[in-house]
């Protein structure tokens, strides 16, 4: 993978707009933001109405998803396009949990909704009709999902890298900052994990940083690219976005996302923990 | 819409005493503006939240006790940077003109 292969810009989308091919899916933490205005022809994905089995807590199964997407159009031959709020958090996780389920063709718009917004580029409240499909997913590729087990053995051994805030890293806060502060019923993070906040990878406008840049991001705080990958935050959709860079941006090999994140691991029982602003030790 | 409503939205239902709430409006030329981006920077100038205005302007964080930095972006607008101070048990309203 590559920034060629898994990224398009603003201006690649305008000129797809209309493409019947390709699928513009808008991904938002608030899912009313889609019906305020969207892309023209974007459908739209609730990450937790459509994405969360709702009695389990875990993804839909893929009968599931098969259903889903092929109620809003989705082929399994199209080129999807994500985008969103959050600097393109949620629109990430969608592109890594549609990978997990083997789509093929994903693309995310390189500085989603915010960067399109900026740019002053053109939102309609038009609703999106596509003919439904017959979708079948694949079964779930696991070499990209970290579970709480493989993390806990992965501390001293693998690299773990924590891309939450500083001050959630050392345990001060427990959420990030725009949202009350209910999460994990502790703070602090996994021993060993380097924190990189997923915002460094990132331009204010939303937008990737180059190549050159994300590389020497991750080797300053000492990612050993002779080692597998856990990617982790709170609740796994901002460790999507580092995961992106990681395994479809710059090529790594063996990158996972630990999707359960803090939320399940700062609630387990008997696990080791971290505080403060250093790795701390296996 | 005509001219911009005073500080950030209302704060019903929202328990003041156990947040640092940080909030405020967003405006050019006293109109509100509803689509920009508010980024909170910790104080060693870190990333920690960003919201969307809503279409009267306003935003809020809850933070934590402290120093803070708002960073606004704006369609057509140069960024702002606004130092702010949290409180715990406190709201900081911070008037942003871009």
């Amino acid at each position: 993978m590559s920034r060629e292969s898994a990224l398009v810009t603003a201006d690649w989308v305008e000129e797809h707009l209309g493409d019947p091919s390709i699928v513009l899916v808008e991904v938002d933490e608030d899912a009313e933001a889609y019906d305020k205005g969207h892309i023209p022809g974007a459908v739209k994905l609730d990450w937790k109405k459509d994405l969360q089995d709702g009695v389990r807590h875990d993804f839909v199964t893929k009968e599931k998803l098969e259903a889903l997407l092929s109620a809003k159009g989705i082929g399994n031959d199209d080129t999807l396009v994500f985008y969103g709020g959050n600097n393109n958090w949620f629109a990430a996780y969608a592109y890594w949990y549609l990978k997990y389920y083997g789509h093929e063709n994903l693309r995310l718009l390189d500085g989603g909704r915010k960067k399109w917004e900026l740019d002053s580029r053109e939102l309609t409240t038009d609703v999106v009709d596509r003919p439904a499909t017959t979708y079948t997913a694949k079964d779930a590729d696991t070499s990209i999902r970290a579970y709480r087990d493989e993390v806990i053995e992965a501390i001293g051994t693998k690299n773990l890298i924590d891309v939450r805030s500083p001050d959630e890293f050392a345990g001060r806060l427990l959420a990030p900052a725009h949202l009350p502060q209910e999460a994990a019923q502790i703070g602090g993070h996994i021993p060993t994990a380097g924190n990189v906040p997923w915002s460094k990878a990132a331009n204010d406008d939303g937008t990737f940083r180059s190549d050159d840049e994300l590389k020497a991001l991750y080797a300053g705080a000492g990612l050993d690219e002779g080692k597998d990958t856990i990617a982790y935050c709170r609740i796994g959709e901002r460790s999507s976005h580092t995961w992106f860079v990681l395994k479809e941006i710059l090529g790594h090999d063996n990158v996972k996302n630990y999707d359960g994140s803090w939320t399940e691991y700062g609630s387990l029982r008997g696990v080791p923990v971290a505080l403060g602003d250093e790795p701390g030790v296996a | 819409m005509c001219g911009a409503v005073k500080g950030g939205p209302s704060l019903e239902g929202v328990d003041v005493q156990n947040q640092a709430v940080i909030q405020g409006v967003v405006t050019r030329d006293g109109q509100p503006v509803g689509n920009a981006y508010v980024r909170l920077l910790d104080r060693t100038g870190e990333f920690t939240a960003e919201v969307p205005t809503s279409a009267t302007g306003q935003f809020r964080f809850f933070a934590g006790p402290g120093e803070w930095t708002l960073r606004t972006l704006a369609p057509k607008a140069v960024s702002v940077d606004s130092p702010v101070t949290a409180a715990k048990g406190a709201v900081a309203e911070v008037a942003v003109a871009v």
